[in-house]
């Protein structure tokens, strides 16, 4: 079980503080969520580096959403400490861990349908300049903060929708917005969750795209099925089966490790190349 | 164009018409064919209305013109209840507990302190708006049809508290209202004509601040809230102020109709306040067009006058009139009176465009 990737991952860990300052802005400390007896996730450490491209990957049922929804805050921890940015998130809610921006997407792209596109990245603009419940409209303010919203909105590429109600996108460009929603947030690191699910290949493409685009000082942090996607985005990948951490490393450290190709193919004799050609 | 297209954005609702605006030219935006069909013509529309509502009484005996300002009134009530309904996402029945409050309110200081109007509507809001914080403190933990119940409770324990409650004349209700003076000392408004234009005065302001609600900040996160609280805690926002705020300002405007109501009628009662009143202001929403302002206004006006005219001409069978409206409104018009209005628009300005 024990791998080399994750040998030399224990040993950066010894050379770092605990409290995760520094060059990792994620840090997951001995994470475990336990349903009654069953252990979704199972003592998982981990590290993601600032401006990293982090990809989660696992066979189903291996525990990825519910090691995503704890470091979202959507659930509490059984036990072990989430560090963000040098600072103990545990005790914090979703809503508190979005300011602090730790921001997350949904894998059903969850927007506000009864808004126009404009209206939505608004709303999130709104949230970061910090007058959400101001109750009186101010020209000069609302100007800075549609100015804000249409420059989120163009930076993933739906400029020419941004008066086309939500509910009238398309998915692609629905994840499109989610996108823009979440870059409204001022986010420092972004947690994907299987964000390409249910995409058209020119959709996946294109969200694609809008991905590799963002700002590097945009940690990003994707739960994906898609390992086409995985291996285009992701300069390190964690692996989770059953519960537990069994790699974390480059791409090309996973696409070679044992253990990887045991979860995923049930055995290791198979001489079949498990992840094809990277794009 | 960017700061030219928010200032122009034209709609109260400002729940944009589902208009495709994917193969418009961005610079037609400022062509005058957008402009006189988004700016010109709403404006035009508004105005012709205002003239008409505030002409009324030079044309209208005192009995249709007391008919138009509890319309007015009760317009505004409904206003309030689509605050919560149409645009937070909170379906309520008790906006008639503020309305109440503004109305006892008013009358109380009416009898008691002063007649002067405006020091009245101040009070009946303020009653309101704080009645409506500690109310709303516990209403808007829960949501759907759980505050639905919630807010019956609330409605039905004022109307108990004043139907029993001496000081604002128990079950015979408060009478002896003096009539609404301007400016100390002044003439009081005892004309139909004058006490309605100072009910379509309180009524509009009223709606200038529903209006500016609707445009600010707190209208967008209202609507947030309507359409994903979830999502609303994921870009780092508690929704539990905003609903709070957004019960408090809709109690506000509740109030500021009560006062207005007890102004024209000077005679308040727990029947106003009662199950019925609650339940008509929720139909009125349905009926005009969840979610915009001049839409549940029509839907009130509507109501007022089947329930209170029309029933003369049939027998005082006024409410079965009434029960077989919303049956035909709600096969016929599911989106309500601005929601058919919204279809036929969008389908023209595809021609045009």
């Amino acid at each position: 079980m024990e791998t080399q990737v994750r040998h030399r991952k224990g040993h950066r860990m010894t050379s770092t503080s605990a409290a995760g300052a520094g060059d990792d802005i994620l840090v997951l400390e001995e994470l475990t969520l336990r349903y009654g007896a069953l252990a979704a996730v199972d003592h998982v450490s981990l590290r993601v580096r600032r401006g990293g491209r982090h990809a989660l990957i696992g066979p189903n049922g291996a525990g990825k959403s519910s090691l995503f929804s704890v470091v979202a805050g959507t659930q509490r921890a059984t036990e072990g400490t989430v560090f963000f940015d040098g600072q103990d998130v545990s005790g914090l809610t979703e809503v508190g861990r979005a300011r602090v921006g730790l921001v997350r997407t949904f894998q059903h792209s969850s927007l506000f349908l009864g808004m126009s596109v404009l209206d939505n990245a608004r709303l999130a603009v709104e949230r970061a300049e910090g007058s959400p419940k101001r109750p009186w409209p101010n020209p000069r303010r609302d100007r800075r903060i549609t100015e804000a919203a249409l420059r989120h909105i163009g930076s993933v590429g739906l400029t020419d929708r941004k008066e086309a109600l939500c509910g009238a996108l398309s998915h692609g460009e629905r994840r499109q917005l989610e996108v823009g929603l979440v870059l409204a947030c001022n986010p420092s690191l972004v947690l994907f969750d299987e964000p390409t699910a249910g995409m058209s290949a020119a959709e996946t493409e294109r969200f694609s795209e809008v991905v590799e685009s963002l700002p590097a000082e945009i940690t990003t942090v994707v739960v994906e099925h898609d390992l086409d996607v995985v291996f285009r985005l992701a300069d390190r990948i964690s692996v989770l089966s059953a519960g537990r951490l069994i790699a974390d490393g480059t791409p090309e450290e996973v696409r070679a490790d044992e253990a990887v190709r045991e979860a995923y193919l049930g055995k290791p004799r198979s001489e079949e190349p498990l992840f094809g050609t990277v794009a | 164009m960017e700061a030219r297209t928010v200032r122009d954005d034209p709609d109260a609702g400002a729940d944009v018409d589902g208009e495709d605006t994917k193969t418009r030219d961005p610079d037609r935006d400022r062509g005058w064919s957008s402009r006189s069909r988004h700016v010109v013509l709403p404006r035009v529309a508004l105005g012709v209305v205002l003239l008409v509502l505030a002409s009324l009484p030079l044309f209208l005996a005192p009995y249709p013109i007391g008919l138009a300002g509890r319309m007015l009134a009760f317009a505004l009530l409904v206003i309030s209840v689509d605050l919560l309904t149409g645009v937070t996402g909170m379906p309520t029945l008790g906006q008639v507990a503020y309305f109440g409050t503004g109305a006892y309110t008013a009358g109380l200081v009416g009898i008691h302190i002063t007649d002067n109007g405006f020091v009245q509507v101040a009070a009946g809001v303020g009653a309101a708006a704080v009645l409506a914080l500690f109310t709303g403190a516990i209403a808007v933990r829960t949501s759907g049809i759980v505050f639905l119940m919630v807010t019956l409770a609330i409605g039905e324990l004022v109307h108990q508290v004043a139907d029993s409650l001496s000081v604002v004349g128990a079950s015979n209700g408060l009478a002896g209202i003096p009539a609404v003076t301007l400016v100390p000392g002044g003439e009081p408004l005892l004309l139909a004509g004058y006490v309605y234009w100072w009910v379509l005065g309180v009524f509009l302001v009223g709606l200038l601040v529903a209006y500016l609600v609707l445009k600010s900040p707190l209208g967008r996160s209202m609507r947030g809230v309507r359409d994903g609280e979830q999502r609303l805690h994921a870009i780092g926002q508690h929704t539990y102020p905003v609903k709070l705020a957004a019960y408090v300002v809709a109690g506000g405007i509740a109030g500021a109709a009560g006062t207005a109501w007890v102004a024209q009628t000077r005679f308040f009662s727990p029947g106003d306040l009662g199950f019925d009143v609650a339940a008509f202001a929720l139909l009125s929403v349905v009926l005009g067009g969840a979610g915009t302002l001049w839409g549940p206004a029509i839907g009130a006006a509507v109501v007022v006058l089947v329930r209170d005219w029309l029933s003369a001409y049939v027998d005082g069978k006024g409410a079965l009139m009434l029960g077989v409206l919303f049956v035909v409104a709600v096969y016929t018009l599911p989106r309500g009176i601005a929601g058919a209005r919204w279809r036929r628009r969008s389908a023209t300005g595809r021609d045009t465009a």
